[in-house]
């Protein structure tokens, strides 16, 4: 019974994958023909196809700005908010907390809007700094809720012999804080490479020059251009996920401490 | 008191930010939602109140869609939420092989809504899709199906697809909530006579409530905002079987009208603030 159950769930897991990347090697007529089949002639057209047309390089380069300017930003921001909860006495610290958990409270499609206009005002609309910037204030308050989580644990005395020695906050924060904190740090940087990488809300809100796309809409583009051209699209998941695959791959542990710590948190 | 001023020094830089560029905006949706301002005239009127009870009393989208958004969550919550309990049971004890499948279930989580999206439209696609293929290959074809092209179906099997994204991470949590069960309530139990069943019944279900209640939180609110998963299977705009409240905002939005699409926003706050409260009255009395 714990066996088939298993294997059924495996099976739904595994071959809806399988067959997306097995199709990436197939023409449509053979994906239709045989979804299950090997390739029988392995073809790289479609990858051709997608790299050459879609303008993929300079899509990829976007998606990896927005992720290597945004996830360091907000870990940055955010682990000196946590600091700060946790060292404040009593009331002062709840006040920032409480300004940050207001953020969870409130789901960016309900703020996109006035968003939009804010950032169309001040021209930050169909840039990458604009998004880079809108990622930052949307998921800090997820950041600061895991870092403060973890920081609030760290006793005191931690800090005393430092103090002691005359060290003030910022060393404080610099050379004891963010140390110790690693292993929370690295959980929020995991929640927030899969949140910012996997976006679509926003590029689809904030950018309408085909320069600036990002890879979740070039993806969605997609399926305006090539409709039932299911090889393309498969072409393009793969394209999209390998990154995401290859590092859960590489720090599965990590991975899970990073998206469950956003979920329990989140 | 001098190291308190340098601490909350620490927190200007996030406050300002967080504070210019997403608080500040949530306020302004407010008054966006009292105009009919279409997002780009330089002038517009003052509607006071019009928009918001539109939305509430007499809009046939609006109330379709949270239709859906409502069918969609609850579909969601119960089947991720005994999936994934099953399958955290199935998988709690370690061993190599719970490993390997427990990254393998966790393994579309990673993915983006739009991939997932991309997948599950080839599953269901009528003509050349999955389902119907394997369906006719065992000669289940009197079961085969439009799937999303069924409008009064079509939300649930949207539903299944964002099951099949996220039951993994639930399983998670759920084996975090399983690995803190004393062993010896098993004993105690096994030696009072207790089958596999009993065993769930009487031990793991009541142990695992506090993990239940967060996943039911974490499920119904996330899929009461989805929106990249519906926009990637439907299409934009969706058709009216498959239009959620956040779809049906954008749509607003995109059709110029901002100050109602606004309005729109302050409902949808209202009913998550509904949905987290509701969810929290049950899981107190869960927990009484």
């Amino acid at each position: 019974m714990r066996r088939a159950v298993l294997a059924v769930y495996t099976l739904l897991i595994v071959v809806p994958l399988v067959v997306i990347v097995g199709g990436t090697f197939k023409t449509t007529p053979e994906l239709f023909a045989s979804p299950f089949g090997l390739p029988a002639d392995p073809t790289l057209d479609n990858y051709v196809t997608v790299l050459a047309d879609q303008d993929m390089p300079r899509v990829l380069g976007n998606s990896l700005t927005v992720v290597a300017f945004s996830v360091p930003m907000t870990l940055f921001l955010g682990s000196l908010v946590a600091f700060a909860v946790a060292r404040l006495p009593r009331w002062p610290s709840r006040i920032l907390f409480g300004i940050f958990a207001i953020g969870l409270a409130i789901p960016a499609q309900a703020v996109m809007i006035p968003q939009y206009v804010q950032f169309d005002r001040l021209g930050l609309r169909n840039s990458l700094s604009g998004l880079i910037l809108v990622n930052i204030v949307v998921t800090l308050p997820v950041a600061v809720f895991i870092l403060a989580g973890f920081m609030r644990t760290l006793p005191a005395e931690l800090y005393e012999a430092a103090e002691l020695d005359g060290a003030g906050p910022w060393a404080c924060y610099r050379r004891i804080a963010v140390p110790v904190s690693y292993p929370s740090l690295a959980a929020t940087a995991i929640f927030l490479i899969v949140m910012h990488w996997n976006d679509l809300l926003y590029p689809l809100l904030f950018i309408d020059d085909p320069g600036k796309r990002t890879l979740p809409l070039a993806l969605l583009d997609f399926q305006g251009e090539y409709l039932t051209e299911y090889p393309l699209l498969f072409t393009g998941v793969v394209i999209a996920s390998l990154p995401m695959v290859l590092a859960y791959a590489l720090l599965q542990r990590h991975f899970v401490a990073g998206i469950t710590a956003g979920a329990v948190k989140g | 008191m001098k190291s308190r001023l340098q601490l909350l020094l620490f927190a200007v830089p996030a406050l300002a930010l967080y504070g210019g560029f997403f608080l500040l905006p949530a306020v302004q949706g407010l008054r966006y939602a009292t105009t009919d301002w279409d997002g780009y005239s330089p002038s517009f009127t003052d509607v006071g109140l019009a928009n918001l009870t539109d939305v509430v009393s007499n809009d046939d989208l609006f109330r379709n869609a949270l239709t859906n958004n409502l069918e969609f969550l609850l579909a969601v919550v119960i089947g991720q939420t005994a999936l994934a309990l099953l399958l955290a049971v199935l998988l709690a004890a370690r061993s190599r092989a719970s490993t390997t499948l427990r990254a393998l279930f966790f393994l579309p989580t990673v993915l983006s809504s739009v991939s997932v999206a991309f997948i599950w439209k080839f599953v269901y696609d009528p003509n050349f899709g999955l389902a119907n293929n394997l369906l006719g290959a065992v000669g289940l074809d009197r079961f085969q199906s439009a799937y999303l092209g069924e409008e009064s179906t079509a939300i649930f099997w949207v539903a299944v697809a964002q099951v099949w994204f996220h039951a993994g991470q639930m399983m998670v949590i759920y084996i975090a909530g399983i690995n803190q069960i004393p062993e010896e309530l098993y004993e105690a139990a096994r030696t009072d006579g207790a089958n596999r069943w009993q065993q769930f019944r009487h031990v793991t279900w009541p142990m695992v409530a506090p993990a239940t209640a967060l996943v039911i939180a974490y499920t119904s609110l996330q899929s009461f905002k989805a929106f990249d998963l519906i926009l990637g299977l439907a299409g934009n705009p969706p058709r009216s079987g498959l239009d959620v409240l956040s779809t049906r905002i954008y749509t607003t939005f995109a059709n110029g009208q901002l100050g109602y699409a606004a309005a729109e926003s302050v409902v949808f706050m209202v009913a998550i603030a509904a949905v987290t409260f509701l969810q929290n009255r049950a899981a107190r009395m869960a927990h009484g």
